[in-house]
């Protein structure tokens, strides 16, 4: 009997939404549409990128990828996201934390700072780190003097880099710390929890998904990013050469194979990481698909409980 | 004596939540905060925890000053409005949390935990996530995490204030059978004067940040120390009468001047109780129709117009209704039995008395 009250109230709702619904014809050209767009914008120079790489066989495509210069450059890559990615933790933690949960003069300028690297150029980043740090910069007597190097050097990419990549992690937690509120963490103390312990058994728990969700964004990005990293690095092949710039200086010295290949290991990692979100995503949402239907199956069990006691 | 406040203040900038309060709660005791919403009786409930700092004043907890005891050493329970549960423990794991902290030996704290869950009727929920429970259920774990270090205070803020009606009513009765069970000292927040009654063994009345009144449920009731009090507990009728020719009178009604002159205005309260109503017109001194029956469960309330158009509210038996034959439309005879003089001169007549947190109509008629 409940099955067909159920039925019953589906299919009111069926008919009740047609009521919103577009014409056929207006959904089935929106869907064309954004179809259409993403094969010829996405889809084909993706599979282009792919099949330029091996056009010139599996040896020349393996070659690119191995030979000194371009290691240099994967490695030079994943040391750059090794750096960025903690920074970036640590620094969305707190900026997230402080934003959330006090209240004090400058939030919404610090809210406007952490937007920052969104709205300017990569370019102009680049240019700001070499007017502090450059031979000609504020820093750069100071930094020749003590025999430092940071312009055409790992800790100028590096630096850039952070800079690029600040707002992703704490762009992803604020909200969710927000929401969250700060009811938990004086349930907490008054349990007895100190700070530390507060921030690592119940803090962290609850914006995990955020903060995961944030991380491979910044990766993603760090290991991506070609603007600034191109200003401050110098582009020194096999020293301060990053993947995006090698795709680059292949590309511009003719080896289109070779660009190709790099550019697929870069696609590729945006792949797996595309997959990794996707699978996260839908962790999430299945955990709360369960919820719902625990919390269904329980009130549809009172509400039999209730009828059969009325009956 | 379990806590002691004395003179706490707490300022917010420049507003003042709460001004200079005393009270004291004993062992065992199972106290109310009552008033309107920003009273300021939350406020005085975080000072007891430690989560707020008073702004003068010092807290006792069992004899020891603790202004400066940071929260987490105070030994108290708390429990949140939104429960506060956390979202990515168990039911088990909320309840072990502080045992946890507190580092107790892992089978002593399993006991504990296993105990607690048995006595809230929680069995069988151990592995749930509190997003897979009732709101009943969410509270009766807030309220076992909050127990199982066994705090020596219970605090807990508008317990009942996210669960609806039928629950709440089952929550109270089963608050007070637990805190008869435990013991423990226990205070609670509340807006709701007809919980704070049924619950409490005293009721601390909060108005504006003053305390206006602490004493038994009965004692607020009968004897209110001021207009406030017996305003916001119960039902009351309220009158502006101005005394002429040695009576005070408003339309129709009249009550001894108590020595006031003429041209004074003294303001009469008197609970629906004390309003006898008859079907037999020539009994009794005031005349009035019924206009209306509400019906409460065994008691009914019964809202009689005055020819003038004045409004005043009895209460009556179901049986005794039954016995007279009332019902709406008809013509009764009424008296007042016994009233209060609230205010007596001008300044206290000042709108401001106007009491913006009349109680719900149906609040307090059972009492």
């Amino acid at each position: 009997m409940a099955g067909i009250t159920k039925r019953q109230f589906t299919a009111g709702r069926t008919k009740s939404q047609r009521g919103t619904e577009e014409s056929p014809l207006a959904k089935w050209t929106l869907i064309s549409i954004a179809m259409l767009f993403c094969v010829v914008f996405l889809l084909l120079p993706l599979v282009n990128v792919f099949a330029q790489a091996f056009s010139k066989g599996w040896d020349v495509y393996w070659n690119a990828l191995t030979n000194p210069a371009a290691w240099s450059a994967i490695k030079l890559t994943l040391l750059v996201a090794v750096f960025c990615v903690p920074l970036n933790v640590i620094f969305g933690l707190a900026a997230a934390w402080a934003i959330a949960k006090f209240e004090f003069r400058g939030k919404t300028l610090l809210i406007t700072l952490i937007d920052l690297p969104f709205s300017v150029s990569p370019i102009v980043a680049g240019l700001m780190f070499i007017v502090l740090f450059g031979l000609q910069g504020f820093f750069g007597e100071w930094l020749r003097d003590h025999d430092l190097k940071i312009i055409f050097a790992v800790p100028g990419i590096v630096l850039a880099t952070v800079f690029i990549t600040f707002p992703f992690v704490a762009r992803e937690l604020i909200p969710v710390m927000q929401a969250t509120g700060t009811d938990q963490e004086q349930a907490a103390l008054t349990l007895g929890a100190n700070g530390w312990q507060t921030f690592w058994h119940v803090t962290l728990p609850s914006v995990k998904w955020g903060l995961v969700y944030g991380v491979i964004l910044c990766n993603a990005r760090a290991m991506g990013e070609y603007g600034a990293v191109r200003v401050v690095s110098g582009n020194i092949a096999g020293k301060t050469q990053t993947m995006p710039l090698r795709v680059e200086s292949l590309n511009d010295e003719f080896q289109g194979a070779a660009a190709f290949a790099v550019a697929s290991l870069l696609a590729l990692l945006a792949l797996v990481t595309l997959a990794f979100k996707t699978f996260l995503e839908w962790r999430q949402h299945r955990e709360f698909e369960l919820a719902q239907q625990a919390s269904v199956s329980e009130s549809g069990e009172t509400q039999f409980i209730a009828k059969g006691k009325s009956e | 004596m379990s806590i002691e406040l004395k003179g706490i203040s707490k300022k917010f900038g420049e507003v003042t939540a709460v001004n200079s309060v005393n009270f004291s709660v004993n062992d065992g005791e199972l106290v109310g905060l009552l008033g309107p919403s920003g009273g300021g009786k939350t406020t005085v409930l975080r000072m007891i925890a430690g989560l707020e700092l008073p702004t003068e004043g010092d807290i006792f907890i069992r004899g020891q000053r603790v202004n400066d005891v940071p929260v987490q050493q105070r030994n108290i329970g708390f429990v949140f409005q939104s429960y506060a549960l956390f979202k990515n423990m168990s039911v088990f794991k909320n309840i072990a949390f502080g045992l946890k902290i507190k580092k107790w030996k892992k089978a002593d704290a399993e006991t504990r935990v296993a105990e607690l869950i048995q006595l809230f009727g929680l069995s069988g929920l151990e592995k749930r996530f509190p997003h897979q429970l009732s709101g009943g259920q969410r509270q009766r774990v807030a309220i076992a995490r909050a127990l199982a270090p066994k705090p020596s205070v219970l605090l807990l803020d508008e317990p009942f204030g996210a669960v609806d009606a039928k629950i709440r009513q089952e929550l109270r009765e089963w608050l007070v059978t637990l805190h008869h069970d435990l013991n423990v000292t226990t205070i609670f927040v509340t807006h709701d004067q007809e919980e704070a009654m049924e619950v409490s063994n005293r009721i601390v009345i909060f108005s504006k940040g003053n305390l206006e009144q602490i004493g038994t449920p009965r004692e607020v009731y009968e004897q209110p120390a001021n207009e406030f009090v017996a305003r916001f507990v119960g039902v009351m009728n309220v009158l502006d009468t101005e005394v002429r020719g040695g009576v005070a009178r408003l339309n129709e009604l009249q009550f001894p001047s108590n020595g006031h002159a003429d041209g004074a205005r003294l303001r009469i309260g008197f609970r629906p109780y004390a309003v006898q109503v008859s079907n037999d017109l020539s009994l009794l001194p005031y005349r009035a129709v019924l206009r209306h029956t509400f019906f409460l469960g065994i008691l009914l309330r019964l809202e009689l117009e005055l020819p003038s158009g004045l409004i005043v509210r009895s209460r009556m038996t179901k049986e005794e209704y039954a016995q007279q034959g009332l019902e709406d439309g008809r013509e009764v005879s009424f008296q007042i039995k016994n009233y209060r003089v609230l205010a007596s001169d001008a300044a206290a007549l000042a709108p401001e008395l106007e009491l913006q947190y009349q109680p719900p109509p149906t609040m307090g008629e059972n009492i």
